[in-house]
């Protein structure tokens, strides 16, 4: 089959697999065809499910396709997620009437990812210098300094006027964003139909770059930087284009959650966070954009579904991980597959011989 | 083979100032590349000095040396993936101070690589059209959003790309994976990619490394192919000698990073230092 024709097949089937997803918890969640229904914790779940989605297919971009490990994933989502809230928040109190929701929610999704792509630029320009651990390193460290910056953050609106304050909690009007206390008394605007289209859009977005001439120049710089070079790759710029992407999208991701609870906190966006979203992209496999969504899916749902085991939740959340992880990886298993799909065996030779 | 001796037997080779072996119909001609007392050191140890090149513009140059002479780290030189401590390189007239590999690529030069860097995972089709990355340009938004432009853009570089490929016989494999291609396609499909990247001199770092003597034979014949159709230069690296006298018209022997000769394939093999470089020195008496 021609690469081309293969490449748009393997893209519908991820679009499928999303919409699919989407109508059928539309349905469950109408409740039209009985016992088909879902549950309440689980419904709550389902913002945050887009959200992760989101986060994973981004950060799949940086650690798949452009091959750097990003640590800090979680504050560009922190980023997003306040200058979110503001947006939202802002023209609720400038335009208290003629301000839809859908609007506020755009103009949300639009600044978030706005604001995190620039402060990715200007991230980017001294990270994407380094390579490696040093480079995962340092973007440890970003994360890390965003979050404590939003701690000495205050924002006020006062109608139409956006009071700025470093530290400073007296602002003239109604505090959106009150330094660690963080953003209070948010509109919970984001809904499973917004998430679902940001889902779609970061799909969209991500396979149609990652098929296009500048997805190829991020591959190549990925695989061998030297040979990129000399073939008039410019690497830097490529690196930079994937990075603010990915911190574009997370953004986004991220003024969606904010809007999705009345208070939001910069410690939410902790490490862990990060760390969160990777083990999303590490176990759906690197590069692998529909693994990113059902990895994300699954394990946004497990936390949920493991609520039987109390307080060993973790736990068993932690051994299904360790187990996913071996199998997946078994060599056992890899040749049984390669048996079933005699097309795949090249690749998993090459691997082993590398 | 027997289009390679013709082909030498018609070419007068005419000395130029400063040493340069160039082919007459280049005589009046800018020549594609001007290296003139180039040199770098890695820590004091001195790996070129005082190294001077002068290719025309359809010249088929060779640069040959024993092991370690520093040929490798010639191109590494003129492709500036080191910045040389001393001299200078001129691309078709330009001064290629202070640029990088990526501003070299676009003055015109264009290299494979001693220890082949493909693009493993990616197929036959997609390493050429790294290669017409910056020939056929369309923006990043037109990328995302599927204007026309990428629809135009692709088709192009797809049709460019098998059009390269045909050169080598290669259009049958453009979806198979690089990685997976035997050696000899491998070396040969650097030379496409290269080709792709529309240079003006094509640095060719031992292009028949682990080819059979057919294969070898193939390669001569098509890199003279290439030079004809594509009107560039040529400046290749190479153990084979029957490859490098074969078509070479210049040839240039390094040894522990200094000229030690240069001139036409007969000159070379006839030249005492040369012959001590690579066989040592000759019992007295």
């Amino acid at each position: 089959m021609k690469k081309s024709t293969k490449i748009l097949l393997n893209n519908a089937v991820t679009y499928g697999i999303v919409i699919i997803a989407f109508l059928l918890c539309e349905l469950a969640i109408s409740g039209t065809v009985s016992g088909f229904k879902i549950s309440r914790s689980l419904k709550g779940q389902l913002v945050p499910i887009c959200v992760y989605v989101v986060m994973a297919v981004s950060l799949n971009l940086v650690v798949g396709f452009s091959g750097e490990l990003s640590l800090g994933h979680a504050g560009f989502m922190s980023i997003g997620a306040f200058s979110g809230i503001i947006a939202s928040q802002w023209i609720g109190s400038a335009f208290p009437d003629a301000a839809p929701d859908a609007v506020r929610i755009i103009a949300a999704l639009i600044t978030g990812g706005v604001i995190a792509g620039i402060a990715g630029i200007l991230i980017g320009i001294p990270v994407l210098r380094l390579r490696g651990d040093y480079l995962a390193i340092v973007t440890l460290a970003f994360g890390e300094i965003i979050r404590n910056l939003l701690n000495c953050v205050y924002f006020s609106a006062d109608g139409a006027a956006l009071h700025f304050g470093f530290n400073n909690p007296n602002l003239p009007g109604k505090l959106i964003v009150n330094g660690p206390m963080g953003a209070t008394g948010v509109n919970r605007l984001a809904t499973f139909e917004a998430g679902f289209v940001l889902v779609l859009f970061t799909l969209f977005v991500v396979m149609n770059l990652v098929g296009s001439r500048s997805g190829r120049a991020i591959m190549a710089a990925r695989d061998n930087r030297i040979a990129a070079e000399a073939m008039g790759i410019n690497v830097t710029k490529y690196k930079m284009i994937a990075f603010v992407t990915s911190a574009a999208l997370a953004g986004m991701a991220g003024a969606l959650y904010g809007l999705n609870f009345a208070t939001t906190q910069a410690a939410k966006f902790k490490f862990d966070t990060s760390i969160l979203v990777l083990v999303f992209v590490v176990l759906g496999g690197i590069g692998s954009i529909r693994g990113s969504v059902i990895a994300a899916t699954l394990l946004t749902i497990l936390p949920e579904v493991l609520r039987g085991f109390g307080d060993y939740r973790m736990l068993v959340y932690a051994i299904v991980l360790i187990v996913v992880m071996i199998t997946t990886n078994s060599p056992l298993l890899l040749s049984l597959l390669n048996r079933v799909r005699p097309q795949k065996a090249g690749i998993a030779k090459e691997g082993s011989d590398a | 083979m027997t289009q390679t001796k013709k082909f030498n037997a018609a070419t007068k080779m005419v000395p130029v100032p400063s040493q340069a072996i160039v082919p007459e119909r280049d005589i009046d001609k800018q020549p594609v590349l001007i290296a003139s007392h180039l040199g770098i050191e890695f820590g004091g140890l001195k790996a070129v000095d005082d190294f001077n090149l002068i290719i025309g513009k359809t010249e088929i140059a060779g640069l040959i040396g024993p092991n370690g002479a520093g040929k490798t780290t010639v191109f590494n030189l003129l492709t500036k993936v080191y910045q040389p401590t001393t001299g200078t390189v001129l691309v078709n007239g330009k001064d290629t101070h202070g640029m990088n590999t990526v501003q070299a690529n676009k003055l015109g030069l264009a290299r494979t690589f001693q220890n082949i860097r493909l693009f493993g995972n990616m197929t036959v089709e997609e390493n050429v059209r790294i290669g017409l990355h910056n020939q056929v340009p369309y923006g990043l938004m037109t990328g995302i959003f599927r204007l026309p432009g990428y629809w135009k853009g692709e088709k192009k570089q797809h049709e460019m790309a098998l059009d390269l490929l045909s050169i080598f016989d290669m259009q049958h494999m453009a979806n198979v994976k690089a990685g997976s291609l035997p050696y000899g396609a491998q070396r040969r499909l650097e030379i496409v990619r290269a080709l792709a990247t529309h240079p003006s001199l094509l640095l060719l770092d031992e292009p028949a490394a682990g080819m059979n003597p057919h294969e070898t034979e193939e390669l001569m014949e098509n890199i003279i192919k290439i030079r004809d159709q594509f009107q560039i230069a040529v400046l290749l690296i190479e153990h084979d000698m029957n490859l490098v006298m074969g078509i070479c018209e210049g040839i240039c022997v390094l040894n522990y990073g200094r000229v030690i000769a240069k001139g036409t394939a007969e000159e070379i093999q006839s030249n005492p230092v040369v012959i001590e470089a690579y066989l040592g020195k000759q019992k007295e008496g």
